[in-house]
């Protein structure tokens, strides 16, 4: 099985806080890991290290991560991001611009500039997050006139279009309602063919669901990490089978 | 039957009126009702006495006030052109040099400065807009306009004095200065409020770009343009005062009704005029012209700053709503 | 290869942007320097006991203070708070304690509104007025222009103030059974009072420095004046009349007066200062 990245000894940090201990953890291409744990347990700051996201909000990190056997630590920034995407919490399109500048904006800030070479990417990106049907007749819009749950696949299809080669969700479905996050979890199913993805969920059957991977983390440390069914039947460690049960949370 | 009803009407109305613990309650109310009511009248009243203190002026020169282009106190003909010209020039000319420099002043403050710089910053900016207009002016007759005479009007003639913007003795005094000023005067304002309507912007909307791979000044960009209503109005609350502006105008811009391309001339604005003239304002008539020029101020200003105030509050409503 | 040039091009701009808006910062800055440099370095060679104590000497006579000036201003801030503390503070609770309806949207709009008109407008007002029908100048006309101009500050900081005391506190009083009047004036005020304060103070600060609206009400007074119904000198009117004098003399009690004015706001200020901060302190 190929490692598309390998996290070695990160720690993180917050000033002087330390946030995220000694984890470790390994990728594979084209699966799906899903980080559980209770609030507070550091998950959002660990996919946050992944794509460097943590220091913009001044936060510092210890340790190697590898994508590519290339130390991400290391390479520039906005470089990493191209690679590395990110789908957030809340959905957040661009509201001055359209839908379809929304999908488009990633290529613009990247250098893509010809309306013939944005047209089909931008289709092409709508398709495979589900929305094109709801919103080929509709493009002009303002990205911030359509339903929290289009929303959030819009910011899936924004994402795509870079053509990233991981997507970092950070609880992609946790401001939706039922029917928008099955949809979001449909779309994960799909998405992990052409690449690899991490999610962040305080949702059990959610990472149960989607993930072919789980780690669950507690107070910044990453207690056990191992394949999903694994996890959720017969879990190695006492607290593992504690959360999963709902005795903490 | 009737009376019946209106006495139990009556009666209920008293008992509301006591029972409401009430008493208190119901004269509080109204009684600071009654303050908020009299800022209301204050805006009406203010432009009512202008009306009728120019009314003599509205009869004799009607429309022809605004667009004549002689104001001569002596003849009794008072046109207020060239007044309005100078108001219109020195206040556009001030925010061309004002807003860039008040954006990057704002982009600096909102998107880029460490906290620990960006506090003391943003007080410098703020105590540069609580100095006194008339400092500013003082400053103005012994420090700019004298560096202006000297070095800036010679510099500017000698390399561009074929334009007509710069023709003429280099007197200091005149629109040059004014503008300088103003500009001055409106950045602090521009940059504040637009600073404001930059940190109004959620974060999440700075990492959506960053996680594209924006550069900073891309994701800056992104924000620029979702705070693009609220810093059009901070635009216009600046464009507002440099209108407005009296003091600082009146003691360096030569105080002559003059229009002339040419920055090294004179000028005048409505704010200077009035200033200036009305404690020698003699005749009813010389008097009723200069209060229809503080009339057409007022509304001027009014308009100015209701769009501004609109402008600013829209943004303030756009990201509650999302 | 092409993307690569793009990134390097994309990073160069940015640096370059980001560095230009901190020039910016700086050249905002400079006035501020010069302004105050000028100020102190000039005002200060007639700084003295005397400047605070006597009055202005003829022309010809060097020397003398502004004695009247100080007390003018202070004497028209006053009167300006009389009209403008009470009406901003009980405008402002009206704001925040019945204000959702329509009528108060409107008069929030208008205090916005108003503090955008030019001082010499209100000036021009306060002439028409109270100059002309009681024919002559006053330090009443000129107070009752400050006061006007006060009332935007004043109501927004009070409004703002109310809003910030946490709705428990309000409840608390409530269900104690106390009138919300009473729980308005006891416990919301209170709790406020000190946000109010530097709302006030701010409004007499910016009060006084105030000129173009004192040119033609309070005019200005060369003699010992504290009557309200007579003149009144001010700093400012008097660093306005000294500048343009052709006087050296008179040009250096100018950037003086300047500076005592700056000395005066200041100390407004650092009671700001100071109030807020124990505010926060306590919190």
């Amino acid at each position: 099985m190929e490692i598309k990245l390998s996290v070695k000894n990160l720690d993180a940090y917050y000033g002087k806080n330390k946030v995220l201990k000694n984890i470790s953890i390994d990728v594979p291409k084209n699966k799906v890991v899903a980080i559980i744990g209770p609030s507070g347990c550091g998950k959002s700051t660990f996919i946050r290290c992944l794509n460097r996201m943590h220091e913009v909000v001044g936060g510092t990190i210890n340790g190697s991560i590898l994508l590519d056997n290339e130390d991400l630590t290391k390479t520039d920034p906005v470089l990493l991001r191209k690679r590395v995407g990110m789908v957030f919490q809340k959905p957040n399109p661009f509201p001055s611009m359209s839908i379809f500048n929304n999908v488009a904006a990633g290529l613009r800030l990247n250098g893509v500039r010809n309306k013939k070479q944005i047209t089909p990417i931008v289709e092409k990106c709508l398709k495979q997050a589900a929305l094109w049907e709801e919103v080929k007749n509709n493009l002009n819009d303002s990205g911030a006139n359509i339903s929290g749950g289009q929303q959030q696949r819009l910011c899936i299809a924004r994402t795509l279009a870079v053509s990233p080669e991981i997507i970092l969700m950070d609880e992609p479905a946790s401001a939706l309602d039922p029917i928008s996050t099955t949809k979001i979890e449909d779309l994960i199913f799909e998405l992990k063919k052409d690449y690899t993805i991490v999610i962040v969920t305080h949702n059990m059957q959610q990472a149960a669901r989607v993930s072919d991977y789980t780690a669950f983390f507690y107070v910044g440390e990453l207690i056990e990490y191992s394949d999903t069914k694994k996890m959720f039947t017969s879990p190695d460690k006492q607290q593992t089978e504690d959360y999963i049960r709902g005795k903490f949370g | 039957m009737r009376k019946v009803e209106t006495s139990s009407k009556k009666k209920s109305l008293f008992k509301k009126i006591l029972s409401s613990s009430n008493v208190g309650d119901f004269i509080f109310e109204r009684l600071t009702l009654l303050f908020a009511v009299s800022v209301f009248l204050l805006v009406i009243l203010l432009g009512y006495e202008m009306y009728q203190g120019s009314k003599l002026s509205i009869e004799k020169f009607g429309w022809s006030f605004l667009v004549n282009s002689t104001w001569d106190p002596v003849r009794e003909i008072y046109g207020a052109l060239p007044i309005i010209y100078g108001t219109v020039v020195s206040a556009a000319l001030a925010l061309i040099i004002a807003l860039p420099l008040s954006i990057g002043v704002a982009i600096y403050l909102s998107e880029v400065a460490p906290p620990w710089l960006e506090k003391p910053l943003s007080f410098l900016v703020e105590l540069l807009a609580g100095i006194p207009s008339v400092i500013y002016g003082l400053w103005g007759i012994f420090v700019l306009v004298p560096w202006i005479r000297k070095v800036v009007e010679p510099y500017l003639s000698d390399k561009l004095g074929y334009l007509p913007f710069f023709k003429g003795a280099p007197y200091g005094f005149g629109l040059l200065a004014a503008v300088i000023i103003l500009s001055v005067m409106v950045l602090p304002i521009i940059s504040s409020i637009s600073r404001d309507v930059l940190k109004s912007v959620p974060r999440s909307q700075r990492e959506a770009a960053l996680a594209l791979g924006a550069s900073k000044w891309q994701s800056t960009m992104i924000v620029l343009r979702d705070a693009r209503p609220g810093i059009l109005g901070a635009t216009m609350l600046g464009l507002g005062r440099a209108i407005g502006e009296t003091m600082a105008v009146t003691m360096v811009i030569g105080n002559r009704a003059l229009i002339s391309p040419s920055l090294f001339d004179p000028s005048y604005t409505m704010a200077s005029v009035i200033a200036n003239e009305f404690t020698e304002a003699t005749s009813e008539m010389y008097l009723s012209a200069l209060i229809e020029l503080a009339l057409v101020l007022f509304v001027i200003t009014i308009i100015i700053n209701a769009l501004a105030r609109l402008l600013v509050w829209s943004m303030d409503r756009k990201w509650k709503t999302t | 290869m092409n993307s690569k040039f793009f990134f390097y091009k994309k990073k160069i701009t940015s640096f370059i942007m980001m560095s230009l808006t901190f020039v910016a910062a700086l050249a905002a800055i400079i006035p501020l320097v010069l302004i105050f440099y000028y100020t102190i370095s000039k005002g200060i060679t007639y700084l003295n006991l005397d400047f605070f104590l006597a009055m202005p000497k003829p022309v010809g006579e060097s020397g003398g203070g502004m004695a009247n000036a100080i007390v003018g201003t202070l004497i028209l801030i006053g009167l300006g708070g009389l009209i403008g503390v009470p009406v901003g503070i009980m405008t402002g609770t009206y704001l925040s304690e019945f204000g959702n309806n329509k009528f108060a949207y409107a008069v929030r709009f208008l205090t916005d509104v108003l503090s955008g008109i030019p001082s010499i407008v209100v000036g021009v007002v306060a002439y028409t007025m109270v100059v002309v029908p009681m024919k002559h100048f006053s330090a009443l006309a000129g107070g009752i222009a400050l006061g006007i101009l006060m009332i935007p500050t004043i109501t927004r900081t009070t409004e703002e103030m109310i809003k910030l005391v946490p709705h428990s506190l309000r409840e608390a009083g409530l269900a104690l059974g106390i009138p919300k009047w009473k729980t308005t004036l006891a416990i919301v005020l209170r709790t406020a009072w000190k946000g109010i304060a530097t709302g006030v103070l701010l409004g007499l600060s910016r009060a006084a420095g105030e000129t173009a609206p004192l040119l033609f009400t309070a005019l200005g007074n060369r003699f010992w004046s504290t009557s309200i119904g007579q003149p009144i000198a001010s700093l400012t009117v008097y660093i306005y009349d000294y500048a343009r004098a052709p006087f050296e003399d008179w040009n250096q009690q100018a950037w003086t007066a300047a500076l005592v004015l700056i000395l005066l706001i200041s100390v407004l200020s650092l009671l700001f200062r100071i109030i807020t901060r124990s505010k926060y302190k306590t919190n």
